[in-house]
């Protein structure tokens, strides 16, 4: 089917399969190779973009759907870097192989413009659901103060208490919407097909 | 990815040879992997060997020569080149190489090796290219060498004012004779000035910006895009397929059956589907109908592997690897011996790019783009599996999105090139994750079997381990096998290591420390529970056994005193006042060159929820942490993982093929489970070494230490999440 999208404000109109997930629209088709492929069941958030301005998982999300739509990848955060996420990524140097961080951004960006100002509260359940293999965690936390912080033109990371400050205590699992048993620390484990999914699948 | 190096390798003149009348030669190479100066007419750029290329504007290209994974190597392999250059880092550029065994040696990501490997010759070759820039400069203002210096890629002559940067000493310096590599001089370390300092991740703008950076972002004109469906039943191959259906399904260039063979590290036989773009070659993967032939692994499951353990443990062992003192004896002596049976499962990689390669075959030629830790072994893998010679395969380099250790094997890499060699266009292969879950080189299964024993004065006097692994007769399995030397042998006067192995057909491989991730589990476990029975300290009964030491021989018992303090000192390890249902653990490890000790915090509430709430970390690498931040992030890292691996995964085995598919099964840590990670490195004065891997070992027995603690559970067996940790 014919499908208009329009990614990073260029329009596109592509002949595709209705049930093609809009991945690999982005990735082969239209040869935008930031969002990455790690998945395949909304499972780990790299192919996180923004549709209509909502972070949504592309590996699931049909072609179909997104007809008309207005895209976002991490090529339209910013070209040049001076995105204050990509600023703040840099900074903090929060990159080990990197793999994961387009998805973490673009989950960022969205958390951010809603949320000028997120908690650790609110970073957590914004975040929960992108993977980073490396364990980058730390640093993503600390990046997304630092970038609200170039954002409000406050003093940088020190102007919330402090990188360390932010580093408290974590808790694992368990809550009373967990789906697993004793120490069994990972919600939502099921439920991966079909359907669109935006929310972290994390239980907390 | 370019590396100018090679591409314009013709247009180069040897800058003496220049002199005499223009001869054209290419790269000649020393024994040290160190080429002979050149010198560029046409862009008149200075190459003074095979890592280093300046403009005559002042601008430095330097060659990272290995594979970049995430651990920084493509940072750290650059300043030891700069520091000893004197090169103005703002003004450097870094480059990958290309796979190139005539100029670069062990270009290879493992081992956590890249530092003790590199940290002289890489100093070398900077240092050797400065003293050409000052012997030139030197000429040129006929003045001693000794009275100039260097600094910020310019030679100074001080006493007369005048100064040249190093761009405008090239065509002079490629005239002067390359010093020795082993000879040349280094800096007193007093001296560094970017060894030392905090360089960030060299690609962090690429990567915040999206740029197709990794081997399964490539594009090549005219390519196809290749899935292959391998049997899920480990060494299994194929006996019939619907290809003629698969082949009329829409985007499907070709269809067809790669016989392989049955040796799980080399091409395994499977059916290739190539399509326009790659969610077509998956999309047609569904019709895909295929017969296998199982084979003979169909049989084994993790289930028949525990049973066969146990049944093992309860017989003579095979084989004795060590046996000091008397045991039995010591046993008898003691005054209080404990027994237990530790497990830990198998564990997949689960790198978060997928495993894939792209090749182009032509003219009995191979082009390779590669995600590989081992580019060398799997170029050899290609060679012999396609009949095809090593010289007429090239390997691209690509950057790695997570290695762990899953890309020392080069699978993926000899499927993209058979695949490649039966079509007439460039062919990039991608697996699901579902195909990397499930065809893995996983962490082996192991289980051990200890009896240890404590002196009235509290000291360990007696252990025997009887292991149950993977292998045959007297090989292990790959990264399932012991060491003699395993920590505490050498330590315990009475000490014996039993070994039994059974066969499997489960592909196994090394993992971020590989041995040591399962090892320091059951070793450091059993020694807490020893200083329990005891009823010591944990932290001061392991101080006594590293003073019982017998034979020091490459396990420094100081340096590992020296960061078990220091990690006490540093999470108030002897004050701690932790109420009910909060406990602190501790543990050490001694693995790629480097002793960590390490202390976690974790609280469990009397339902069994875990938190961990802080992790300590004391380590000590030598005498230099080459570049402080990224060896904290390594060090963090590593902790993780390792604390990821502990909380909740698991491989399991059923017919023969792994049960685990995706993440919602085989779970990563997220955001939320990480707790903050404190660094500290303890310097001294030994050779600096690596960091990937040696922090991870000693956070996994160090958190079951702290369980104990915190709510009475002894933790003998992973994942955690297999466990009630509720306690009243």
């Amino acid at each position: 089917m014919n499908v208009t999208i329009h990614v990073n404000g260029t329009r596109h109109t592509i002949d595709v399969p209705p049930e093609m997930p809009l991945l690999w629209v982005l990735r082969d088709i239209l040869d935008l190779k930031g969002t990455k492929f790690g998945c395949g069941i909304a499972q780990c958030g790299a192919c996180t973009v923004h549709v209509n301005g909502n972070p949504t998982r592309s590996c699931i999300t049909r072609a179909s759907v997104v007809d008309g739509a207005e895209i976002r990848t991490i090529e339209g955060l910013s070209p040049d870097g001076t995105h204050a996420l990509q600023r703040a990524w840099m900074e903090l140097d929060v990159p080990q192989c990197g793999y994961c961080q387009a998805g973490q951004l673009m989950s960022a960006a969205a958390l951010l413009e809603d949320n000028p100002a997120p908690t650790d509260e609110d970073i957590d359940r914004a975040m929960n659901g992108n993977l980073c293999r490396c364990t980058t965690y730390l640093r993503i936390r600390r990046a997304i103060h630092h970038a609200a912080a170039i954002r409000g033109r406050q003093s940088p990371v020190d102007g919330a208490g402090g990188p360390d400050a932010i580093e408290g205590r974590e808790h694992i699992g368990g809550g009373a919407d967990d789906t697993g048993g004793r120490g069994h620390i990972y919600g939502g484990a099921g439920d991966t097909g079909g359907r669109e999914r935006i929310d972290s699948p994390a239980a907390r | 990815m370019t590396t100018t190096l090679n591409v314009s390798r013709r247009s180069f003149l040897r800058a003496t040879a220049l002199a005499g009348g223009g001869m054209l030669l290419g790269f000649r190479v020393n024994p040290l992997g160190a080429s002979e100066p050149l010198f560029d007419p046409i862009t008149n750029d200075f190459l003074p060997n095979a890592w280093i290329r300046i403009t005559p504007d002042n601008v430095i290209t330097l060659i990272a020569q290995n594979p970049e994974i995430g651990q920084g190597v493509k940072a750290m392999l650059p300043m030891l080149i700069a520091d000893e250059l004197d090169a103005n880092w703002s003004a450097i550029r870094i480059e990958q190489a290309g796979f190139d065994p005539a100029k670069y040696e062990g270009q290879f990501a493992g081992g956590s090796n890249a530092t003790p490997s590199n940290w002289l010759p890489m100093r070398r070759v900077g240092a050797a290219a400065r003293a050409m820039l000052v012997t030139a400069a030197a000429r040129g203002w006929d003045v001693p060498e000794h009275e100039c210096t260097t600094r910020e890629s310019v030679v100074h002559h001080r006493a007369s004012g005048r100064s040249r940067t190093y761009g405008e000493l090239g065509i002079e310096a490629a005239g002067v004779t390359a010093p020795d590599l082993e000879t040349v001089a280094l800096k007193d370390p007093s001296q560094f000035r970017i060894i030392g300092t905090n360089v960030h991740n060299v690609d962090n703008l690429a990567i915040v910006t999206g740029k197709p950076l990794y081997g399964i972002d490539l594009t090549l004109p005219g390519m196809l895009h290749a899935v292959y469906v391998k049997c899920p039943v480990f060494g299994g191959t194929v006996a019939g397929a619907n290809l003629d259906e698969v082949r009329t399904l829409p985007g499907v260039r070709h269809a067809f059956v790669l016989e392989g063979g049955t040796t799980l590290n080399g091409l395994l036989g499977g059916v290739a589907i190539l399509a326009d773009n790659w969610w077509l070659a998956n999309n047609a993967r569904r019709s895909l109908q295929v017969q296998w032939n199982e084979g003979p692994t169909s049989s084994q499951s993790s289930e028949a592997f525990a049973r066969q353990a146990e049944a093992l443990s309860q017989q003579p062992p095979q084989r004795t690897l060590r046996s000091d003192g008397d045991v039995d004896a010591a046993l008898r002596s003691a005054a209080h011996t404990v027994t237990a049976a530790y497990h830990y499962p198998f564990i997949a990689h689960a790198p978060l790019e997928p495993q894939n390669c792209t090749a182009h075959y032509r003219d009995g030629r191979l082009e390779i783009w590669a995600p590989s830790q081992t580019p060398q072994s799997g170029r050899r893998l290609v060679s012999t599996t396609l009949g095809i010679d090593e010289d007429d395969i090239t390997i691209h380099l690509m950057r790695i999105g997570g290695g762990f250790g899953r890309r020392l094997a080069n699978d993926y890499m000899v499927e993209a090139a058979a695949i490649a060699r039966e079509v007439d266009v460039p062919v990039k292969l991608v697996w699901t994750r579902e195909d990397d879950m499930q065809h893995d080189f996983y962490r082996p299964a192991g289980w051990h079997h200890f009896t240890g024993g404590v002196d009235a004065n509290g000291r360990l006097t007696a252990w025997r381990d009887h292991f149950v692994s993977f292998g045959e007769g007297e090989r292990f399995a790959s990264s399932a096998g012991i060491q003699p030397t395993e920590f505490p042998a050498r330590f315990v006067p009475n000490y014996a290591l039993d070994v039994s192995v059974m066969l499997s057909g489960i592909p196994t491989g090394a993992l971020r420390a590989p041995g040591s991730n399962g090892l320091c589990f059951v070793m450091q476990g059993f020694i807490d529970e020893l200083a329990h029975a005891a009823g010591r300290d944990a932290v001061q009964f392991r101080l006594d056994l590293l003073s019982q030491v017998h034979d020091t021989n490459g396990w420094q018992a100081d340096r590992m005193r020296g960061v078990l303090e220091m990690v006490a000192e540093k999470s108030g390890w002897s004050n701690r006042r932790l109420p009910r249902g909060t406990g602190m653990g501790v543990a050490f490890h001694f693995s790629h060159r480097g002793y960590f000790a390490e202390v976690v915090q974790a609280s469990v509430t009397q339902d069994g929820d875990l938190g961990i709430d802080k992790v300590w970390i004391a380590g000590d690498v030598g005498s230099q942490i080459i570049n402080p931040i990224n060896a904290e992030h390594n060090v963090q890292g590593a902790a993780l993982d390792g604390i990821a691996e502990a909380l909740g995964q698991e491989i399991t085995i059923e017919n023969g093929r792994t049960v685990q598919s995706n993440f919602h099964n085989f779970p990563l840590l997220r955001l939320t489970q990480a707790p903050p990670v404190e660094v500290h490195f303890r310097v001294t004065d030994n050779p600096p070494t690596g960091l990937g891997e040696p922090a991870l070992p000693p956070v996994i027995p160090a958190l079951c230490a702290a369980i104990f603690e915190a709510a009475g559970r002894r933790i003998r067996s992973l994942p955690l999440s297999k466990h009630d940790l509720s306690w009243t």
